[in-house]
């Protein structure tokens, strides 16, 4: 970015910093990817990072197998383009028995993302993951670090954090322990989307309006992305103009009415609306549990 | 409460592209707010994210439930509660910490670091200012400059902010009395200068009402200055700066993607450079000139401080992660020996003369730390003599490093001034460092190359000298054990000498006791004579109980790689107590005796000895012998 004073040509600076920072001390870092709008923008940084190296650490998507059918096509691009390797990581256990999120709850979330996420680390050995989580997501995470150090059991210990002073990063661990490290933490939902907008960053085109089959359940409005939704007996997928401001597994995953069809509209709507981001993902609303509690058992 | 109507909206709805161009133009502020609860400081956040329209409608009806539930302002919403988190959340010790949020004008983005203000977060509210440009202090009208005020302030000065607000808040509770205001900025500017304060901008606020937060309140007409939001939006800021000074990039990573290219990535952290500069890399001093600044988006002509940038030179110049890239003409000091200002973070108070990492820009090495000059009382800034710097506790310290590195003063730069410091055992940030000179001593001081190496002497000697360190508790067999290996040596006519606790204590380390920091002192004058030993062609035994695993690492670090041989003296505490050869243990469970090794004092088992020695299971003499045979790789 040529503007070297503006406030995301800051933030830009920072993530590349982080990136470097890990790539250096990290043994086997590994780039988490969720195939969201901040994962886009993670995954432009690494490429800007390493310049002219392609990134040289592979991409990781925990897969739960639910997600939208237009995710997975931008996933397998998105990776070809970078010249990166994608591991697709999907829970072998929660596959045999078929966890899905109709019947399981959330059950699903924990089965797929959070043990998924933690066979998938052990699995390979990583010791350092980025993620392309924000801190002004959710209260919890307003305090997360930018190296989130993890034990062997990949347990946080939100009691035991580094202090992070200046950009000095202690990226120092005993073996079997592990970083989660999180450059886009200073940047907010409507710098991301400033961000996507100013470097043409490729994004999933659920980000736009279209008409979508949908159904609507406890509030949500839920699109039918595949067959394996089951209907109510006599229920119809209703079209409606619908995109999503964040991307799950579909069932999870409440779309917003709106005619916004391109970058701009959807900017647009997103400054004027009167909803905060996370309203659309059912995960934050069970059962008072808090994401604190997630994260502390692995959950990103 | 939605009426507020915001000029943006309008721009936002009818010409999105104009809007989008604006605002990325926008800057970045980092700012810290200081205060407790009590002053106000969750409301006064609360309200700046309010009026700048971060606050959505379901967290708004969320907020207004909440502050009908359990609010502090009656039927009036209660700003704090959105910032605050839950009080439970506060039990479990999780929220006390720094916590950052994140808010936007028309001009600027704003980073606020929101850390508690108590004396027992001192470490918390460092954290925070050490990235913060803008500090916010909160003073309560009702009560007037506090020692906490001039504890905040001193710590923002001290991590080298430069712009600071004093918020004096709470003005609805004193009647808007413009007499309350003046004093207290009156009796502020005395403090403020005392320490070096030396500019300041004073605001009569109310964070409940919104006086002076976003718009000019009617009730204090008597001020004409700016409101804080105008304040915090307009202040200039200090960015510039750095891009005047000469220029320095700290090398996070060589990147060769190819044997054709080899680019040197860091984030500027002074000056400006352009292709053609000439440039010095320290503390190797060799020196080449900029061939491109290579970023995603094309070569760049120029690049300057804060830009994350790859460069590549004319010349294949060795160049590795840690090394700075600068000026030619105006390279940084190198140096080994630091005067510091420490910030201490850790449980476990510091331990002079232990090792520790210590991480500056993108280097890392070893150092140790002097005792104290003085502590630093926070509240009061009057200097105290120290032995050590508790948790949260500030001090003034010598550092010496295992190598040279370059540096800035913490006050020119705070990238090239400021470190943390690194367990070696815990791996945790145990404290944070700001560099305030270099001590000249280690610059006159140099290494005298003599002709007779150590090959030489151990040539002479014929054998392949060694370091047998023998560790474990008082009574475990070290020194008996020591005296038949030495002689088993002997008959071989092998040349040794054995370096015995005891011993040492009645001479070399006659002037030292028994606290952690005399101990640690005592191994490493014992290593650095069994080093000038081994250099001498000696196999050398040593018979230290030595019971920190930092220390033993910290000789083995001083001799040549194979030559440290650790023989780990097993016996179990029990068994040495019930033998006791001198009574020493009956002492210190009688508390005759302080610091005992295993009674009152830790003893850290080594993990992989080279030589593990079960006193339980076998004799003195077998014992000798399996050393003997495991020295001589037999």
């Amino acid at each position: 970015m040529k503007d070297v004073q503006t406030h995301l040509s800051r933030l830009e600076a920072e993530a590349i910093e982080i990136m470097r920072e890990v790539v250096s001390e990290a043994e086997n870092p590994v780039m988490l990817y969720s195939v969201g709008k901040d994962s886009a923008v993670m995954l432009h940084l690494a490429k800007k990072a390493f310049y002219p190296s392609p990134p040289p650490f592979p991409l990781m998507h925990v897969d739960t197998t639910w997600k939208f059918q237009e995710m997975y096509k931008l996933r397998d691009k998105a990776a070809k383009d970078a010249g990166m390797e994608l591991i697709v990581h999907q829970n072998p256990e929660a596959k045999e028995k078929g966890i899905n999120p109709f019947d399981h709850g959330a059950l699903h979330t924990d089965m797929w993302k959070t043990e998924g996420l933690k066979q998938a680390l052990d699995k390979h050995g990583f010791d350092a993951a980025f993620g392309g989580a924000r801190r002004d997501e959710e209260k919890s995470r307003a305090k997360e670090r930018v190296f989130s150090f993890r034990t062997a059991q990949h347990r946080w210990e939100p009691k035991a954090q580094r202090p992070e002073l200046w950009s000095l990063y202690n990226a120092r661990k005993a073996k079997g322990e592990s970083m989660r490290v999180f450059p886009l933490s200073n940047w907010t939902e409507l710098d991301i989307w400033q961000y996507i907008h100013l470097e043409g960053i490729e994004i999933v085109p659920l980000y736009f309006a279209a008409p979508r089959p949908t159904v609507e359940r406890d509030g949500l409005i839920l699109m039918v992305d595949d067959d394996r939704f089951p209907l109510e007996p006599g229920e119809e997928p209703v079209m409606r103009s619908i995109r999503f401001r964040t991307l799950g597994c579909y069932p999870l995953t409440g779309a917003a009415q709106s005619e916004a069809a391109t970058l701009t509209d959807v900017i647009q709507e997103m400054l004027l609306t009167t909803t905060s981001e996370r309203q659309g993902r059912a995960i934050d609303k069970d059962q008072g549990a808090s994401m604190e509690v997630k994260k502390q058992q692995g959950y990103f | 409460m939605t009426d507020q109507v915001y000029k943006t909206d309008a721009l936002i709805a009818q010409d999105i592209d104009a809007y989008l161009e604006r605002h990325q133009h926008k800057s970045l502020l980092r700012l810290i707010t200081c205060g407790s609860v009590d002053d106000g400081k969750s409301t006064l956040i609360g309200r700046l994210l309010y009026d700048s329209k971060m606050i959505f409608e379901d967290q708004l009806a969320q907020l207004e439930a909440d502050s009908k539930k359990v609010g502090t302002q009656g039927q009036e919403i209660d700003f704090a509660l959105l910032v605050d988190g839950l009080a439970a959340e506060r039990e479990q010790g999780i929220t006390i910490d720094v916590a950052y949020r994140f808010f936007a004008t028309e001009k600027r983005k704003f980073i606020v670091a929101d850390t508690p203000g108590h004396e027992q977060y001192t470490r918390n509210m460092v954290t925070g200012a050490s990235t913060a440009e803008l500090a916010v202090i909160l003073i309560d009208a009702r009560k007037g400059v506090l020692t906490q005020t001039r504890r905040h302030s001193y710590l923002c000065h001290l991590l080298g902010i430069k712009c600071i607000v004093l918020a004096v808040n709470k003005m609805d509770l004193v009647d808007y009395d413009q007499a309350k205001f003046d004093a207290i900025v009156a009796e502020y500017t005395e403090f403020a200068n005392s320490i070096g304060i030396t500019d300041f901008t004073a605001i009569p606020i109310s964070g409940f009402k919104g006086d002076n937060i976003a718009g000019h309140s009617d009730a204090t007409s008597w001020y004409s200055g700016p409101t804080l939001m105008a304040h915090l939006e307009g202040v200039d800021l200090d960015q510039n700066t750095s891009a005047a000074q000469e220029f320095r990039m700290p090398v996070q990573w060589v990147n060769r993607p190819n044997l054709d290219f080899r680019g040197f990535s860091g984030k500027i952290a002074a000056g400006t450079i352009k292709p053609g500069d000439a440039v010095r890399i320290l503390p190797s001093g060799k020196t080449s000139h900029v061939d491109r600044i290579v970023t995603y988006d094309g070569d760049l002509d120029s690049a300057t401080a804060g830009q994350s940038i790859t460069l590549t030179l004319k010349d294949e110049v060795d160049c590795s992660r840690g090394q700075v890239i600068t000026t030619a003409s105006a390279p940084l000091e190198v140096a080994d020996q630091f005067e510091t200002t420490l910030i201490w973070m850790d449980e476990e108070a510091l331990i002079p003369g232990r090792s520790y990492y210590l991480k500056i820009g993108a280097q890392t090495v070893s150092a140790t730390v002097a005792e104290p000059k003085y502590q630093i009382n926070v509240n009061t800034m009057e200097h105290a003599a120290a032995k050590t710097l508790e948790l949260n506790a500030i001090g003034v310290a010598n550092i010496t490093t295992d190598r040279d590195i370059p540096f800035a003063p913490y006050a020119e730069n705070r990238t090239l001034g400021g470190f943390i410091l690194i367990d070696k055992m815990t791996n945790a940030t145990v404290g944070a460092g700001l560099i305030n000179f270099a001590l000249r001593r280690a610059q006159n001081i140099h290494w005298q190359a003599t002709d007779i190496t150590r090959d030489h002497h151990a040539n002479l000697k014929n054998q392949k000298p060694a370091v047998l360190w023998m560790t474990g508790l008082s009574g475990s067999g070290k020194s008996t054990i020591a005296n038949a290996v030495e002689k088993k040596l002997a008959r071989m006519n092998r040349h040794t000498f054995l370096l015995d606790g005891d011993n040492v204590r009645h001479g070399l380390n006659k002037d030292l006791g028994f606290t952690d920091a005399d101990r640690i002192e005592n191994i490493r004058r014992v290593g650095e004579v069994a080093k000038l030993m081994a250099d001498a062609g000696l196999i050398v035994i040593t018979a230290f109980i030595s019971p920190f695993r930092s220390e033993r690492q910290m000789v083995r670090d001083m001799m040549a790689p194979g030559e440290f041989v650790e023989v780990f003296v097993d016996t179990p505490l029990s068994v040495a107590e019930e033998r006791d050869v001198k009574g020493l243990y009956a002492k210190a469970r009688s508390g005759q005796l302080k610091n005992f090794t295993g009674i009152d004092s830790p003893y850290e088992a080594p993990e992989t000895p080279e030589i593990h020695i079960d006193t339980t299971a076998m004799s003195i003499d077998e014992a000798a012998e399996q050393i003997f045979k495991q020295l001589l790789g037999e």
